[in-house]
């Protein structure tokens, strides 16, 4: 199942950052030449937003309300978490349910780059190049039973090395889902590395989910339990505030949060007096993964 | 102690006052020019100004309290640090407009459709008169209206508060401290009920 997507850039796993970004900006604006005659995009506009964030910026600049809601927070506090060992707990609907060993799961999985967007609902993003598996790899190493609609997953709660989690900021544990369909996309991995490296604590340590098609928040970090169910799963930030965040939360510039637009972004790294540049349907990746809401109202279901 | 501060504030000019108070404005600029603040310099500058203002804007709401319940004597502050609150509550909007939305019918849309970007909008229109008329010249035209006139700093303030309260995700614990601190500095304004029977 590895390997079912290609990034725009094909490149190697395990590059060092230095000749990785020269590398990687050329063959980005390359990439953008293909594409604008596919999306009908400016070239400009494609080549810009591929260009990858430096291992500096993603590191410094998080949402990980576990340790604080500053966005320097996590990259100050996420060195009090421990991460090994660490075991994911798979459950609910599925063949073989258990306590996995980290070690364990990496040991099956194949490991793979992928260079995604990343946009916040708060309205700014990054380019990201993730290490990590296919989360469809996972779910069929335990087996995924017949009746299952939805997976839940659920960040560690520890409080004792995660001082946000005694705020009451949100309710903890932090808890996300998918629906089945959207798990098993190609798109939808785990991530373990970023820039080649084990991926830092602040974020999410030692795995999480990347879903490069929505907002941020979906994209749960530090993950220690794995859930299939038959039934929509309650999901943190909806059942903080429903009005303002859907249990889909896929990028949409054309669905406004209540609070601002969601027509366009900041791009972190431009400094400032970057231009801001217009968000893309489902993240840029509209091709890979509308079908999976044909027919459904997207302004409704947020 | 108290005694100690009034006889060094008397001693500080007021102009002393206004240079502190402006300096970071250049500074924290230049800081975000110069990558000294973080990877997304426009959201930490808006913020900064933002949370300036507000400190401000609540030391300027402690200072007859201090006199009455203290006996600290820090008003002939009062004007430099008013003017100052609502300067760095411009440049906090500035930022806003300018670095941030960037266009003009967009900031316009925001102030529209965005309640809490309506109640710092109105926050700021209610300074705007504040900031006008603090000078000698209007104080002495409008006599007695003045003061009726600059207590518009105590709905501007609450704006302010909530403001900032509503803007962030969820129910966060600085931006409730700040309100707390605001109502508190209003309720010592509340006027004391008097027993029924004192003549009026």
């Amino acid at each position: 199942m590895a390997g079912r997507w290609k990034n725009d850039l094909s490149e190697n796993d395990v590059t060092p950052e230095g000749s990785y970004l020269s590398r990687r900006s050329l063959l980005a604006g390359m990439a953008g030449v293909g594409l604008a005659g596919v999306t009908g995009l400016p070239t400009a506009a494609k080549a810009e937003a591929l260009k990858a964030n430096t291992f500096e910026e993603i590191t410094s600049y998080n949402n990980f309300y576990e340790f604080g809601t500053g966005k320097d927070d996590p990259a100050k506090n996420a060195h009090m978490l421990t991460t090994a060992p660490w075991t994911v707990k798979i459950d609910g609907m599925v063949d073989k349910p258990g306590d996995y060993q980290f070690e364990d799961i990496m040991a099956k999985m194949t490991i793979e780059e992928r260079l995604y967007r990343f946009r916040c609902v708060e309205a700014w993003s990054m380019v990201v190049p993730w290490n990590g598996f296919e989360l469809a790899d996972l779910l069929s190493m335990a087996g995924v039973q017949s009746g299952a609609k939805y997976v839940a997953f659920e960040t560690l709660y520890r409080p004792e090395e995660m001082p946000g989690q005694k705020t009451r900021v949100l309710k903890w544990p932090y808890v996300e889902g998918l629906r089945l369909d959207e798990a098993m996309h190609p798109l939808t991995i785990m991530a373990t590395g970023i820039y080649g490296k084990d991926i830092p604590n602040q974020n999410g340590a030692p795995l999480r989910l990347v879903v490069p098609w929505k907002y941020g928040f979906k994209s749960i970090k530090s993950v220690v339990r794995i859930t299939l169910t038959d039934k929509e799963p309650p999901t943190s930030w909806n059942r903080a505030n429903g009005r303002e965040y859907g249990f889909y939360s896929n990028v949409n510039p054309e669905v406004d949060h209540p609070r601002w637009s969601q027509a366009s972004e900041r791009r972190i790294g431009g400094g400032l007096f970057a231009k801001r540049v217009p968000t893309l349907k489902f993240n840029g990746y509209e091709t890979e993964v509308a079908s999976l809401y044909d027919g459904m109202d997207l302004s409704k279901f947020y | 102690m108290i005694d100690r501060l009034n006889r060094y504030a008397r001693k500080l000019p007021t102009w002393a006052v206004y240079l502190i108070g402006f300096v970071p404005m250049p500074f924290l600029f230049w800081q975000g020019i110069d990558g000294q603040l973080g990877v997304d310099p426009v959201k930490a500058l808006e913020h900064e100004y933002g949370e300036l203002a507000l400190q401000l804007l609540i030391v300027g709401l402690a200072i007859t309290p201090a006199r009455r319940h203290l006996g600290l004597n820090l008003l002939k502050f009062r004007r430099a640090i008013g003017l100052l609150s609502f300067f760095y509550v411009l440049a906090h909007l500035l930022v806003w407009a300018a670095l941030d939305v960037q266009t003009l019918s967009a900031v316009w849309a925001d102030i529209l459709k965005r309640p809490y970007i309506t109640i710092g909008m109105a926050g700021f229109a209610l300074l705007l008169p504040l900031a006008l008329t603090s000078n000698n010249r209007s104080v002495r035209r409008l006599g007695a209206g003045w003061r009726k006139l600059h207590k518009l700093t105590y709905p501007a303030v609450l704006l302010g508060g909530v403001h900032y309260i509503w803007l962030v995700k969820g129910w966060q614990v600085e931006p409730v401290i700040y309100m707390a601190v605001i109502l508190s500095l209003l309720m010592l304004r509340l006027p004391k009920r008097r027993p029924r029977s004192a003549p009026a």
